[in-house]
């Protein structure tokens, strides 16, 4: 069966949709991230969807499943790269993707992770060390 | 029935052929009246359009009295080329009808004087060739308000793609600066160049600018939340600028929630917070070095 791939990279979680989405692939999708975040303990996942053109309501709301159901696993969630049209059909579906992050390509994505992953071990451990 | 037409209209043919030069002499003088414009339109030209009109007419007007048919297409097509002409040399509406109703007066004068003795025939033949010049008449006007259409779609066109540009303000910040009322068809227009462009130079700041919006009502605010929303989508940050006092009245009394987005009172305090999240300060030089000498 079809899957996407889903790569670790340190304490991140690397999602790249190469492929159009459809129902089923997006479900299973959510199946394998949960069970690789708990499995990794990853404390972020960036989803890239810049090779996405198409984008229905389901795959909107998936996206959002997704990075409410990574917060409750303790990791953020960044997706990248979206294209115009397809922001412009979400907002136009009504889906402003409340809670998720969105940043323009990778390196804006990992930069944003890597600066919440610093900011959380601030708050938790900052004040211990000194 | 239909034969008795034809024989009146073939018989309007020969006036026109017999008495070419005083029709065209009387429509001329006709014209030179209100109607027309010696300071748009050279007389030989008027001259030359007359001339050619009744040459057409007389030639047209020996199948029937029916403008749409076949063997009027040379004079629709004459017509069409005048209206369009006047249209482009600033004639009025009325002045370009007249072209062809003031040759009325002229035309019946001949009809009365080739049917002298036989008054039944003359009314007949008044009555189908009045029609035949009303609907003429008309579709000179339609044609005139077809090219004036066509004028103002294309104007309407060059504004939305003049009024639409996205401009690069500094490293991954843009601005866009709208003037004018925000419709729907525009929005769409503004929201793609945006979100295009953001994409194109990979900036995570972009400003949109409403100095030049004149009022912001429910809709236009709807519309400005959705391009927000889609930037934020795709990454980018935005900052709404240019709010101006009464606008920013409107708003709250219309219960439009902008708390979500930044707004500021000027592009250049908008300017300044997106420097500040971009991570660039500014240092004033002229001003240490003063103070050092």
């Amino acid at each position: 069966m079809e899957r996407i791939p889903i790569l670790r990279m340190g304490e991140y979680l690397l999602v790249t949709i190469q492929v159009d989405m459809h129902d089923r692939l997006a479900m299973t999708l959510q199946d394998d991230l949960t069970n690789r975040i708990s499995e990794t303990g990853a404390k972020g996942v960036l989803i890239d969807i810049s090779s996405l053109e198409i984008v229905d309501s389901f795959i909107g709301r998936m996206l959002g499943n997704i990075a409410s159901m990574s917060r409750v696993l303790d990791a953020d969630t960044v997706v990248v790269g979206m294209r115009p049209a397809v922001a412009i059909t979400l907002v136009e579906l009504g889906m402003s993707l409340t809670g998720v992050r969105t940043a323009l390509n990778v390196d804006a994505g990992m930069d944003l992770l890597r600066n919440s992953l610093d900011a959380r071990k601030d708050a938790l451990y900052g004040s211990r060390i000194q | 029935m239909a034969t008795t037409t034809v024989n009146q209209n073939a018989s309007l043919a020969s006036i026109i052929e017999r008495r070419r030069e005083s029709i065209l002499a009387e429509w001329l003088r006709e014209m030179s009246g209100a109607t027309r414009r010696s300071d748009l339109m050279k007389e030989s030209e008027l001259q030359g359009q007359c001339g050619q009109f009744l040459d057409l007419l007389a030639r047209a007007s020996g199948t029937g009295t029916n403008v749409q048919a076949a063997a009027y297409e040379p004079l629709r097509e004459m017509l069409l080329d005048i209206s369009r002409v006047r249209v482009q040399k600033g004639f009025t509406p009325r002045e370009t009808a007249m072209f062809v109703f003031s040759i009325k007066r002229p035309l019946f004068t001949a009809i009365r004087e080739a049917h002298g003795k036989d008054p039944v025939a003359m009314a007949e033949q008044m009555w189908s060739t009045t029609e035949l010049l009303d609907s003429l008449g008309l579709y000179t006007t339609e044609a005139y308000l077809k090219s004036r259409e066509e004028v103002i779609r294309r104007q309407q066109e060059d504004m939305l793609e003049l009024s639409t540009p996205v401009v690069k303000l500094w490293e991954g910040i843009l601005a866009l600066p709208l003037i004018g009322t925000l419709d729907s068809a525009r929005t769409q227009v503004v929201m793609e160049s945006l979100l295009e462009a953001i994409v194109q130079t990979n900036s995570r700041v972009a400003i949109i600018d409403i100095t030049g919006v004149p009022t912001v009502d429910t809709v236009v605010a709807q519309h400005l939340l959705k391009t927000v929303t889609a930037a934020r989508l795709m990454g980018a940050d935005c900052i709404i600028s240019g709010v101006r006092p009464q606008i920013a009245q409107t708003i709250v009394h219309l219960g439009i929630n902008l708390l979500d987005v930044t707004t500021k009172a000027t592009l250049s305090d908008a300017f300044g917070l997106a420097m500040h999240r971009s991570g660039f300060s500014f240092i004033r030089s002229d001003k240490k070095e003063k103070r050092d000498n």
